[in-house]
C-alpha cells in the first residue's frame, strides 16, 4: 500500500499529488483501513502481575476513552526487576507497596501529582494515614503510609508528612490469612500456629516466595509463643536465624507437603486434597470454592498480613501518554473498576464511588459483613455464596482493622533470600 | 581410531584463496556466536565479580560473591548449602542419566536390529516423540492427578487392598523428580543412539555369529563399542539439562528439593544479579568440565 503511493507520487505534479491524497482520505473515510486509525490511539502498557490484570476492566477502559490497555502480565518478583532494569519497557505499572523500598531509590518512578488525580482525597485513610474506622492498625513491615508519599516529583526519598506527590496510586489491597478445608481438618482453627501442628504433618503448605513467606512464618513463630519480634517486617539477621531455624526443623520433621509460588499451584492443592492447610491469597480461596469444594480463608487471632499495590508512573512518561496514563487512574477510583474488584473479594481504594456501582445486598455481604439476602456472584457470573452465608473476616472495618503486618522488605533482605535457599534445600 | 592427529588438510596450505572463502563463510556463524554467546557469558563473568545493593549492581572487582556461595562449607559438622545443593542435582544427575541410557539404549536396539522393514521403524520412532507434542510443563503437572494422595495409583492399591494408607512418596519427591526427567528426556537419549545404530555396517554382526559369539557377546563387543558416539552425546544432553533444570524439580518436588538452578533464579528476582552471576559461573565450569570428560571418552568431531 505505502509503496505504491510512493511510486505513484514520485515525479508527479502537486495536483496530482493532491488527488492521491483525496483518494486515499475517501478510502480512510469510509473505513477500510482500520489499522491506520489507531495508530492515532494511545496504547498504554500496562505491567503488572496477571492477578490484577482483568480483560473486563481494559475493555471497559477502551469503551468509555478510548484508549487501549495493552497488558503485560510478569511475577510479582519480576515487576520490581522490570522497574528497576527497564524502566521504559512500561508506560504504567502497577506493583506493590513494598517493592518501593527497591524502585524509588532508583529515581525510575515519577511523583504522581494529586492535583491531576480527582478522587485523590477520597482514597481510604489506610493508604494515608494507617487508620481503619478512626483506629490505626499494625504497621509492622512496609506499611504504605510510610513510602506513599514522595518529597517532589522527581524524587528518590519517601516523604515523612503528606504531601502533594504520591509514589502509587492505590488499586487494591487486603488481609491473607491461611486457607483451610474445613470438611478434612473438622475443628475449629484460630492461630497460626496451627500450620506447623504435628497434627498437620504432611498436609501444611507455605509459598515459596521469601519476601512474603518469611513473614507468614513469622507470623506463626510468634503465635507458638517461641519469640515476639519488634518488627517482623525489619528483622534483625538473628531473628531470621531464628525464624529460619523453626521452619527448617518442621520441614525435616515432614511438615510440609509442598511449597508453591504460584497463584494455580496453591489452588491445585488445596482442591486436590494434597494440603489442608497453607499460606493463601484471597482469589485463590474463590477459585477453589467455584470448583464445589469447601475452602475457608480463616480469620485468625493473632491478625493479617496485608498487601498493596498500586499504579506508578515512569520517570520518562511524558506528552499523550502521560495524559492517557493519568485518565486511566482517574477512571480507575471512579467506581466502575473499585466494584469490580470489591465483588471478587479484594478492596478498592476508594470505597464511596465503588458502593455506587455496586447493588445495595452486595455491598452488605462484601463490605458490612451481613449475611447475603440473596445468591453472592462473582464478575463472571459464578456463583460465590448462596443466600444467607456470611463473608470469612467479616465486615471491611473487621477485616482490615485486624492487620497485624505488611508484606516488606527488610534491610537484611540478601541475608533473608540466603537463608531462605538454605531452607529450601534443607 | 587412536592414530596420530593427521597434517593440516591440504586444502588451507595451498590453496589461500579458498582458504579465505571458507573463514568467509564461517563469519557469520562465528559473529552471532560472538555476539550473543561469547560477549554475554563475558558480562555474566564480569558481573559476579561486582558488588551490589537493594537495588543496583555497583561496577568493581570482588570475590565476595563467590566467598558468600561457599560460606560455611569448610565445617566439618554441617554441609553448607551449595554443597548440598550440587550433591542433590549430581545425584539426580546420574541417576536419570543411568535410567535413560538403560530404557533408551534398549528402545534403540529394539528400533534398529528387530524391527525388519523402514516403515514400521519410521512409524515407531514417531511414536516414541509424541509425549513431545505437548508441552513440557503440561507433561510434568499430568502426573499430579496419577501420583498425588487420591490419585489413581494411591485409589488403585487401596481398592485392591494392597495398602491401607495413601502411599506419600509417590509426589513431590525425589522419586517423582527421577519419574518425570526420566519421561522429559529419554528422548534425548534415543535419538543419538539410534542413530549411531543405524550405522552399524550388518555385516559386522554377521561375521560375529559366524565366528561364534553370543547374543550377548555381540552386544557388547560390537554394537556397544560402536554405539559409543551416540551414548556420549545422548549422556551430554541428559545431564547438561538435568543439571540446569529447576521447573521440573520444582514443581514435581513441591519446591522442597533445592537445586542451582533454582537458586540462580531467586536471587535474580531478589536483583541479586552478581551473586546469580557467581553462581552461574561455577555452574557452567562444573558442567564443562563434565563435558570434557565425556568427551575424552570418544572424539566426537571425527566419529560424526
Amino acid at each position: 500500500m505505502s509503496d505504491s503511493l510512493k511510486d505513484i507520487t514520485i515525479g508527479t505534479t502537486g495536483v496530482q499529488r493532491r488527488s492521491v491524497l483525496k483518494g486515499t482520505a475517501g478510502i480512510l473515510a469510509t473505513g477500510m483501513f482500520p489499522a491506520v486509525h489507531a495508530q492515532e490511539k494511545i496504547v498504554l502498557r500496562y505491567l503488572g502481575t496477571a492477578v490484577n490484570q482483568d480483560k473486563a476492566i481494559g475493555e471497559k477502559f477502551e469503551k468509555d476513552t478510548g484508549i487501549k490497555i495493552q497488558y503485560v502480565a510478569v511475577t510479582t518478583d519480576d515487576v520490581t526487576k522490570r522497574a528497576v532494569t527497564a524502566p521504559n519497557s512500561f508506560d504504567l505499572i502497577d506493583t506493590e507497596y513494598f517493592s518501593l523500598k527497591n524502585i524509588v531509590p532508583t529515581g525510575n518512578l515519577k511523583g504522581i501529582d494529586t492535583k491531576r488525580i480527582k478522587n485523590a482525597d477520597k482514597i481510604t485513610s489506610l493508604f494515608t494515614t494507617g487508620m481503619v474506622a478512626g483506629k490505626a492498625v499494625g504497621d509492622q513491615g512496609t506499611a504504605p503510609k510510610k513510602v506513599i508519599y514522595l518529597e517532589g516529583e522527581k524524587s528518590k526519598v519517601f516523604a515523612k508528612s503528606p504531601t502533594q506527590y504520591m509514589s502509587l496510586i492505590p488499586t487494591v489491597y487486603n488481609a491473607d490469612t491461611l486457607g483451610i478445608r474445613p470438611d478434612l481438618i473438622k475443628r475449629p482453627i484460630n492461630s497460626w500456629a496451627e500450620l506447623l501442628n504435628p497434627e498437620f504433618k504432611g498436609k501444611a503448605a507455605i509459598l515459596n516466595i521469601p519476601s512474603i513467606g518469611i513473614m507468614d512464618a513469622a507470623m506463626v513463630v510468634e503465635a507458638m509463643g517461641i519469640y515476639k519480634y519488634p518488627d517482623k517486617g525489619n528483622m534483625t539477621k538473628k531473628e531470621i536465624d531464628l525464624t529460619i531455624k523453626t521452619l527448617i526443623e518442621a520441614k525435616k520433621a515432614g511438615q510440609f507437603r509442598s511449597l508453591w509460588k504460584d497463584f494455580n499451584e496453591s489452588v491445585n492443592l488445596m482442591a486436590s486434597g494434597e494440603v489442608v492447610i497453607q499460606s493463601m491469597w484471597s482469589p485463590a480461596v474463590t477459585a477453589v470454592r467455584t470448583k464445589g469444594i469447601a475452602c475457608n480463608f480463616q480469620p485468625l487471632k493473632e491478625g493479617y498480613r496485608a498487601w498493596a499495590a498500586g499504579f506508578g508512573l515512569p520517570a520518562t512518561l511524558s506528552g499523550k501518554k502521560l495524559d492517557g496514563a493519568y485518565e486511566f487512574i482517574n477512571w480507575f477510583l471512579d467506581g466502575w473498576a473499585g466494584a469490580y474488584l470489591n465483588r471478587q473479594g479484594y478492596y478498592s481504594a476508594v470505597l464511596d464511588t465503588a458502593k455506587s456501582k455496586m447493588e445495595a445486598y452486595e455491598w452488605a455481604y462484601w463490605m458490612e459483613g451481613k449475611p447475603a439476602t440473596q445468591d453472592i456472584k462473582s464478575p463472571t457470573g459464578d456463583v460465590l455464596a448462596k443466600a444467607g452465608q456470611i463473608r470469612d473476616g467479616g465486615s471491611y472495618e473487621a477485616r482490615m482493622g485486624g492487620i497485624a503486618c505488611w508484606n516488606a522488605v527488610m534491610d537484611e533482605n540478601n541475608y533473608m533470600v540466603q537463608k531462605w535457599n538454605e531452607f529450601v534445600a534443607a | 581410531m587412536s592414530t596420530a592427529p593427521s597434517p593440516s588438510l591440504p586444502v588451507s596450505t595451498h590453496a589461500p584463496g579458498r582458504s579465505i572463502a571458507a573463514w568467509w563463510q564461517a563469519t557469520p556463524l562465528a559473529a552471532v556466536f560472538v555476539l550473543f554467546f561469547l560477549v554475554p557469558l563475558m558480562l555474566i563473568l564480569m558481573v559476579s565479580f561486582w558488588d551490589f545493593n537493594q537495588y543496583e549492581m555497583l561496577p568493581g572487582f570482588t570475590i565476595k560473591n563467590y566467598i558468600s556461595i561457599f560460606d560455611g562449607c569448610a565445617s566439618p559438622v554441617d554441609m553448607c548449602v551449595t554443597l548440598k545443593t550440587y550433591l542433590s542435582t549430581f545425584k539426580f544427575s546420574f541417576l536419570v542419566w543411568l535410567i535413560t541410557l538403560v530404557i533408551g539404549f534398549t528402545v534403540s536396539y529394539f528400533l534398529a536390529f528387530h524391527v525388519r522393514s523402514a516403515g514400521a521403524q519410521t512409524l515407531l520412532f514417531v511414536l516414541c516423540t509424541i509425549p513431545f507434542w505437548t508441552s513440557n510443563v503440561i507433561r510434568m503437572i499430568s502426573w499430579v492427578p496419577l501420583l498425588g494422595r487420591n490419585g489413581l495409583v494411591n485409589q488403585t492399591l487401596l481398592g485392591m487392598g494392597a495398602i491401607n494408607q495413601p502411599i506419600e512418596w509417590l509426589l513431590f519427591s525425589s522419586f517423582s523428580v527421577t519419574l518425570a526427567f526420566v519421561h522429559l528426556y529419554t528422548m534425548f537419549m534415543i535419538v543419538p543412539i539410534f542413530n549411531s545404530m543405524m550405522r552399524i555396517d550388518r555385516s559386522l554382526i554377521e561375521a560375529a555369529s559366524d565366528s561364534g559369539a553370543t547374543a550377548w557377546q555381540t552386544l557388547w563387543n560390537v554394537i556397544v563399542p560402536l554405539s559409543r558416539t551416540g551414548i556420549i552425546i545422548g549422556s551430554i544432553f541428559v545431564i547438561t539439562i538435568v543439571m540446569g533444570d529447576f521447573v521440573t524439580i520444582g514443581v514435581m518436588g513441591g519446591q522442597q528439593i533445592a537445586s542451582i538452578g533454582k537458586i540462580i533464579q531467586v536471587q535474580t528476582s531478589y536483583l541479586q544479579f552478581p551473586l546469580a552471576a557467581a553462581n552461574a559461573v561455577i555452574l557452567l565450569a562444573i558442567v564443562l568440565m563434565i563435558i570434557w570428560a565425556l568427551t575424552r571418552l570418544v572424539d566426537i568431531r571425527k566419529e560424526l
